[in-house]
């Protein structure tokens, strides 16, 4: 019973096998970038983004159909493009980060609506929207595993800056020319998980396997290191039962593995030793 | 030998002038407070210095310091202090121009950490993440990481603003330290009795230099009124200052 719950749907299917490692993958690259995302307090930077990507990844599906490489390279550039031109904005006019971010990413979105919607089948857009973790093929697989060790290695380089920057921006300006890269290079990562996420969870999807395992370690750990193993167990565990979800009951597995994270989410909110409802309600002093 | 020169130098943002014309040496190895009424463009002052915002006009000598040999502390700085970090961690930063972005920390680095925490009371606190510290524990922080940047310029921007009075003592006595240790250090500061009784040398300002010596000489009714005229005009839109201008006459 357990066995055909549990482990037969991975035994005997090669396509839910490729699933699970290709959303542990994911999940080994973006969780660690949104742990950051969340302490920069950046959330919702990377859903902001995780829109922008969408033409980019449409004209690479236009040019040579449901290729991975095609559609990694568009998601990039063109969430690299929204990044720099936010950017830009922020530091040339009197618009904050914040409103040339929207701005951007909405005519980016707009766009690429429509060159699916003129080009393609509503199947096309669904496919880009929410993914297709279940039709993962060998070479999306390399990539995803690409990205996500490149991540780890930049992240590693990057540590002490990305940190400094989160906690005291202004020293950090101070000290060294770093803060300005530091902040692209963060972006550029961002941009490059949710490419990597979307090929699995779809666009609308990616941003969730970031965000909401980093948000639900954060009620259960005060440091980094503690969060981000916390919230990549959190991820794995909501990758299982997502695609274990969507094989018994036929839910989209990208939306699926999101409800099963917001779940750990929901209990952690409740429980967390650290600041969840309870722990701040009972186990700490009030202050008045 | 002068550590800082003002010539006719006018700060400000967007154009609009906080400090005019000001022209004034800040010695080597002095010990100088910066007083002035409220908006007389002492925190610019100190932005100016530090190299956060550049002159509209004249210019800001720093002899023999490049921009990374000053240590500055904000006045409202940019510290999220939620964010999860001990209170060893956030000192070691202040050895930012010894290991840099990817340097590695060694024996004698850590040394040097736990000393700038011993030297301001913080022993035993090593651990504790800086969410869960005082605001005066969280001042004494902050001078622990001034104190590892071992600059030769101080700039401290009302470092003893809302600290309670055991905080502020202990932290002066640091001041001092860098004082007699040659260095240069320059504090913009609200506590008068303070001032007179801890800083040999006093620079007032009221956008313009009201006058710079010995605190002594500085520090004087005339002279507070004398500020306080000098901004009240420049605040005041023209027709106001016409009004007054009339009313006095």
């Amino acid at each position: 019973m357990i066995w055909d719950f549990l482990i037969a749907p991975f035994a005997e299917f090669g396509f839910m096998r490729r699933a699970l490692i290709g959303s542990l993958a994911i999940c080994i690259g973006s969780v660690p970038v949104g742990v950051f995302l969340l302490l920069r307090r950046m959330s919702l930077t990377g859903d902001a983004m995780a829109h922008a990507i969408l033409p980019g990844a449409a004209i690479g599906f236009l040019i040579s159909g449901l290729s991975v490489m095609a559609m990694t390279i568009g998601g990039i550039l063109a969430g690299l493009l929204v990044a720099l031109l936010a950017g830009l904005v922020t530091r040339g006019t009197a618009l904050k980060e914040d409103a040339s971010l929207a701005a951007f990413y909405l005519i980016s979105l707009a766009f690429g609506v429509s060159l699916i919607a003129m080009n393609g089948s509503t199947v096309d857009v669904f496919h880009v929207l929410f993914g297709s973790v279940l039709a993962l093929n060998t070479a999306a697989l390399v990539l995803l595993a690409t990205i996500s060790s490149m991540t780890l290695v930049a992240l590693a380089i990057f540590y002490r800056p990305l940190a400094l920057e989160c906690v005291d921006p202004g020293f950090l300006r101070s000290v060294s020319g770093f803060s300005a890269y530091t902040h692209f290079a963060f972006l550029a990562l961002v941009v490059l998980n949710l490419v990597a996420g979307f090929q699995a969870l779809g666009t609308l999807m990616s941003v969730g396997i970031m965000i909401v395992p980093a948000a639900a370690a954060r009620l259960w750990s005060t440091a980094i290191t503690g969060m981000i193993l916390t919230a990549v167990i959190f991820a794995f565990a909501s990758c299982i039962a997502g695609l274990l979800l969507s094989f018994h009951v036929s839910v989209p597995t990208g939306p699926a593995i999101i409800i099963s994270a917001g779940a750990i989410y929901v209990v952690s909110v409740v429980f967390g030793s650290e600041g969840g409802l309870i722990s701040s309600r009972f186990l700490q002093p009030q202050q008045s | 030998m002068s550590a800082i020169e003002f010539d006719t130098v006018t700060l400000g943002y967007d154009n609009i002038a906080a400090i005019r014309n000001l022209s004034a040496t800040i010695l080597q190895g002095s010990l100088t407070a910066i007083v002035g009424p409220n908006g007389a463009g002492k925190s610019t002052l100190l932005r100016g210095i530090e190299g956060e915002i550049v002159p509209l006009s004249g210019r800001i000598q720093c002899q023999s310091t490049p921009m990374h040999n000053i240590a500055y502390l904000p006045q409202a700085n940019t510290i999220d202090r939620s964010f999860p970090i001990s209170v060893e961690e956030f000192v070691a930063m202040g050895l930012w121009q010894s290991i840099g972005a990817f340097g590695g920390v060694s024996k004698y680095d850590r040394h040097q950490v736990s000393d700038a925490i011993h030297a301001v009371g913080l022993n035993g606190l090593e651990r504790r993440q800086i969410s869960r510290l005082s605001g005066g524990q969280m001042q004494r922080v902050l001078f622990a990481r001034l104190l590892l940047q071992d600059a030769s310029l101080v700039l401290l921007d009302e470092p003893f603003t809302a600290i309670d009075a055991k905080t502020t003592a202990d932290l002066l006595i640091i001041v001092k330290r860098w004082h007699e240790e040659g260095r240069t250090v320059v504090a913009v500061l609200h506590d008068h009795d303070l001032v007179r009784e801890h800083f040999p040398t006093t620079l007032m300002i009221a956008r313009d230099l009201v006058e710079h010596g010995k605190t002594a000489d500085v520090m004087t009714a005339e002279n507070f009124m004398r500020a306080r005229q000098m901004c009240e005009a420049c605040d005041s839109p023209p027709e106001a200052c016409d009004h007054k201008g009339i009313v006095a006459a």
